[in-house]
């Protein structure tokens, strides 16, 4: 019972929800920053341009195709290559940007798919160049039909983060990991501790996920749209 | 990158053979139990329905690498000591089998309700309506994201590579740090992995598109 107090004293508790902010910091980062390129990519991919859309679709494929961790290790021992050494927080948000921005380009392309063709239809009839037709008309509706596929995405990546203690980042799992090294008393409690605090980001998350499924799809067929682009994402 | 392949050829084959065992290993047992918990949670009972509920909710809310030293660090400590390599392939099979819950539970809810109803009105319980009429149907429809499930599980398995599990990343981080060339080696490591996953990963896609 002792240890357990101990386990759970304030300076333990401050150290570990520091660590928490670093791994919310970097999860966020990252996901604004791969839902920016993800978007440019996933509407390149989809628009068809000669040469290049294939080789951006090939490129997604094998980003996709490779564990993270090998990833991560790329971006913190490749980058010094060509002159740039990013800090442990940085490669991570670099690593986790260009993992995640692979994964939301899918999502995205599989979005643009779920409107039906007689949007862009409709549009270019009515005097919208290709364009502007995306811009105003397609891309709004499939952001929509995007929103809880992305939401999941960002749960897998919170939790993906706790990868990144491999090189190092001052994340959650890592400052669990320096407190039980500390003292082995400390470990059940810290795995504890750790799976607690994991899952109430997670879990809140993912109620919210499924919260947006559903005022999304205040009509059945929205929510139904969504539904295939979660699933065709994950192609 | 050639030289990578000449001189530690057989570490990275070898951690390629691993990395295959592993994910081959925990993809049957994650079948298993992910399928078992799928029918759980479709059962009439309220209680068995619950379990399964928590049962999956946790397993893929925490991440395999908390859940994976926990069999690495706790375990080995009070109750029995086991490999890296065991203790990463238990994590594996505990997280993808909440995923592959998840898989077959909405494939099993997208066979229509009235091959159930059907079934038991013509005398079978609701065990063996389950074994012969919803299961058949519904393990059609998962196939592809099964394999989608598959290939997450090839690159999960990089997760052995905290435990000393010996699988590809293992052994790409000990050339790397051995050969100096920590570059070429990951390279060679993605190009292994790509290996597996990539032309699983298309043939998925054509699966789909023939079975939609």
């Amino acid at each position: 019972m002792l240890t357990v107090l101990g386990a759970y004293s304030w300076i333990n508790i401050r150290f570990l929800l520091e660590g928490a902010w670093v791994t919310i910091l970097v999860s966020v980062l990252s996901i604004i920053l791969s839902y920016i390129f993800g978007l440019i990519l996933g509407v390149i991919r989809y628009v068809e341009i000669k040469y290049v859309s294939a080789i951006v679709g090939f490129v997604i494929d094998i980003i996709r195709n490779l564990p993270l961790i090998l990833i991560i290790f790329f971006t913190y021992f490749g980058l010094p290559n060509i002159g740039f050494k990013p800090d442990p927080i940085w490669a991570s948000i670099i690593a986790m940007a260009i993992f995640e921005s692979a994964m939301v380009a899918e999502i995205v392309r599989a979005g643009i798919n779920s409107i039906p063709v007689g949007q862009m239809e409709g549009a270019r009839a009515n005097g919208l160049s290709y364009w502007q037709s995306l811009r105003y008309i397609i891309l709004p509706q499939a952001v929509k039909n995007m929103i809880p596929a992305i939401v999941s995405q960002f749960i897998s990546l919170v939790k993906d983060t706790s990868l990144a203690t491999i090189i190092v980042l001052p994340d959650l799992m890592n400052h669990a990991q320096i407190i039980y090294g500390q003292n082995t008393n400390y470990t059940i409690p810290m795995f504890l501790a750790l799976a607690v605090m994991y899952f109430i980001v997670c879990y809140s998350l993912s109620l919210l996920s499924r919260y947006l499924e559903h005022r999304i799809g205040s009509s059945k067929k929205g929510a139904d749209e969504a539904e295939i682009v979660a699933q065709e994402a994950q192609r | 990158m050639i030289s990578i392949f000449q001189n530690y050829g057989g570490a990275l084959l070898y951690g390629l053979g691993q990395t295959l065992l592993c994910s081959i290993i925990a993809l049957i047992f994650a079948l298993i139990i992910g399928s078992g918990f799928a029918i759980l949670e479709v059962v009439p009972n309220k209680f068995l329905r619950i379990i399964a509920r928590i049962y999956i909710e946790v397993f893929r809310n925490i991440p395999l690498l908390v859940i994976t030293m926990f069999f690495y660090v706790v375990i080995p400590m009070y109750i029995v000591e086991i490999s890296g390599f065991v203790s990463g392939t238990v994590g594996l099979i505990l997280y993808s089998s909440a995923f592959i819950a998840e898989t077959v539970r909405s494939g099993i809810q997208s066979v229509d309700p009235g091959q159930m109803e059907g079934s038991r009105a013509n005398g079978l319980t609701f065990w063996q309506s389950m074994r012969y009429i919803v299961l058949p149907q519904a393990f059609r429809y998962v196939i592809p994201p099964l394999g989608n499930q598959f290939i997450n599980l090839v690159k999960n398995s990089s997760v052995l590579a905290f435990v000393a599990g010996f699988d590809l990343m293992y052994q790409g981080n000990v050339i790397a740090s051995d050969s100096l060339q920590s570059m070429s080696t990951y390279l060679c490591v993605g190009v292994l992995y790509l290996i597996l996953t990539l032309p699983l990963s298309y043939y998925m896609r054509h699966l789909e598109k023939k079975l939609a």
